[in-house]
């Protein structure tokens, strides 16, 4: 234990005894992860629907507040005062957890992100493990919506889900093994002081692994089956309203902000830039505006992929290149590092250039080998019955 | 070919999120409207109207209703029916411009207003005092002489009666004094044989499409 947890303790330790300030530290803490979580869902909801609205040539929502900031809290307060309906053959207390088992996994995992120098909440030092085993959550959070709903599309957004999450744990896992076997550490201030040079130049491919599988677990729209809203009403969370549904919502767009933190940190260096001892949170912030404009992005362009193509995209395309990601690192790694086991910038360099090489020569063959082979139709004329008679001839 | 079309479709998006936006905010900026717009509160000039209720005819709907009375003096001295009635009943209107186009006098024109919604059905009908006193901003649709005039009625100002008509106040003038003697001509046939050098009216006479006003 040691970052903001072990600061708040010492501090309140002059004055408290030493249950008390553990009480006031996790009850800060506490308090810190809830309102960075929420505000970031509002920040990433209010800069998707402005985003989203100038992709379509809109404008987006511009009446609350300058440029229409305060959208998501009135979206917050309108869910808040609406009617909160429990299905009457819902399973009731399972149907009441699933917001807060949505919510949960998203404040855990932002509490080992490091916003800046010594400035993660608590700073794990299994990192990585930890941000892995708790976005998991999430796959069970779904399953239980669906199942609690009694309702079909709740069900079938639920079993789409769960099998699209299932799947793209594979490849994301196996991706972030190549980050962890550079680094040396799973704790994430270790990956971030590692990347002397960023690990998106590193390792492209796993950063394209990484990214493509966050967004299937975020149900994003490339892959966003469990909840499509042309086929299914709204997928697992077609029953929920009010209150538990503002909460759902405000876990899937805080999900994408705290996801963003977590590729940021994994592979943009996290608050590395210049001048980062001062400025490593604003560095930290503008990185994740990135990577949500490139979420945004990505969700507005790409239309919704059949439920067989987006496994076929795990397993056939995505999991391969993970695997020669990690190959090709674990190759480097060993025959690069000097004797103490550490690899210089300039290493890293070489990486970087064999690997960008290695990924686009992956992606394209494999693009290229998953590509759906359509052999269209020989337009025929539709038959007529009786078209080839001679005219006249009595039938 | 090899996920490159992917980039393109990702430029694609890239490259309208540079664009103006189309979005045009209502209440506070408008499209530009067309002068021929037929809109909401008709424009209804009681000096022209006979009461003839030829525009009642014409409704398909049969939403118009007017009443009128004889008026104190005689009709043949130059006054005409007094108006009691005019109700037009605007949530069954369709807007198909026929009572405008049925209208001899020139009296009833479309608005170009759309803005006129109501909560209840009764306030929907528009009553002869709500006529009087509407802005006298007239459509130019079926109305050439509007229309030549480059009148546009989201901009310009309110029109009178006298301006309105396709004949020229002169020829008003001298048709209740009895002078009717100069057949309104044409634009082109202003040399025509049955033209008169008239130099009060030469330029109104252009403005005079037809010539259904003579004897």
């Amino acid at each position: 234990m040691s970052g903001l947890y072990q600061v708040i303790y010492e501090a309140a330790g002059i004055i408290l005894p030493s249950w008390m300030s553990h009480l006031v530290a996790g009850v800060s803490i506490m308090m810190i992860l809830v309102n960075a979580v929420l505000m970031g869902a509002a920040v990433f909801v209010w800069m998707e629907r402005r985003l989203i609205g100038r992709f379509h040539n809109r404008i987006g929502p511009n009446r609350w507040g300058p440029f229409g900031t305060f959208q998501p809290f009135a979206d917050m307060l309108k869910l808040i005062f609406k009617e909160d309906i429990i299905p009457a053959n819902a399973d009731k207390p399972v149907f009441v957890l699933v917001p807060i088992a949505m919510l949960m996994p998203v404040i855990l995992m932002m509490a080992v992100v490091p916003f800046a120098q010594h400035t993660a909440l608590v700073n794990l030092n299994v990192g990585v493990l930890y941000v892995l085993a708790v976005t998991s959550v999430t796959t069970l959070a779904i399953f239980m919506a669906g199942w609690s709903s009694n309702n079909r599309f709740a069900m079938f957004g639920a079993a789409r889900g769960v099998a699209v999450l299932i799947s793209y744990e594979v490849p994301v896992v196996i991706s972030l093994l190549g980050v962890v076997v550079v680094t040396g550490s799973m704790s994430l201030a270790d990956v971030v002081s590692a990347q002397t040079v960023p690990f998106l130049l590193v390792q492209p491919l796993a950063f394209f692994v990484f990214l493509a599988g966050t967004s299937a677990e975020l149900n994003r729209t490339p892959f966003d089956v469990a909840e499509a809203e042309s086929e299914l009403v709204a997928g697992y969370h077609t029953e929920f309203s009010g209150v538990k549904f503002a909460l759902i919502q405000a876990a899937e767009f805080g999900g994408v902000a705290a996801s963003a933190g977590v590729i940021v940190t994994l592979f943009l260096g996290g608050w590395g830039g210049p001048a980062s001892a001062y400025l490593g949170w604003l560095w930290f912030l503008l990185k994740v505006g990135v990577i949500a404009f490139v979420f945004i992005w990505i969700r507005a362009t790409f239309p919704r992929l059949r439920v067989d193509q987006i496994m076929a995209l795990a397993w056939k395309f995505l999991l391969p290149l993970s695997l020669i990601n990690l190959f090709a690192i674990v190759l480097e790694v060993f025959f690069l590092r000097d004797a103490s086991g550490v690899l210089s910038v300039s290493d890293l360099w070489i990486m970087a250039g064999i690997n960008i090489v290695l990924a686009v020569t992956a992606i394209a063959l494999f693009g290229a080998m998953i590509r759906e082979k359509v052999t269209p139709n020989k337009w025929q004329p539709a038959t007529v019955p009786g078209a080839g008679l001679p005219a006249g001839e009595v039938r | 070919m090899f996920g490159l079309s992917m980039a393109a479709g990702l430029l694609v998006t890239l490259k309208n999120l540079t664009k103006k936006p189309f979005t045009v905010q209502y209440p506070e900026e408008r499209v530009k409207q067309h002068p021929r717009f037929r809109g909401e509160e008709f424009v209804w000039y009681e000096e022209r109207c006979t009461g003839c209720a030829s525009c009642a005819k014409y409704c398909p709907l049969g939403i118009i209703k007017i009443e009128t009375s004889p008026s104190e003096t005689q009709p043949q001295q130059g006054d005409k029916y007094v108006l009691e009635t005019f109700d037009i009943q605007l949530n069954r209107c369709m807007f198909c411009g026929l009572c405008v186009e049925a209208c001899p006098y020139d009296a009833l024109f479309m608005g170009s207003g759309f803005e006129q919604g109501r909560y209840s059905r009764k306030d929907m009908v528009i009553t002869i005092d709500d006529l009087r006193h509407a802005d006298k901003k007239p459509s130019t649709y079926l109305r050439p002489q509007l229309e030549s005039a480059n009148y546009d009625p989201r901009a310009g100002k309110p029109l009178d009666w006298k301006e309105v008509g396709r004949e020229s106040w002169d020829w008003h003038l001298r048709e209740k004094a009895g002078m009717r003697l100069s057949r309104p001509t044409l634009p082109g046939h202003a040399d025509g044989p049955n033209a008169v050098e008239d130099s009060d009216s030469g330029q109104d006479a252009n403005r005079n499409p037809d010539n259904r006003d003579t004897a």
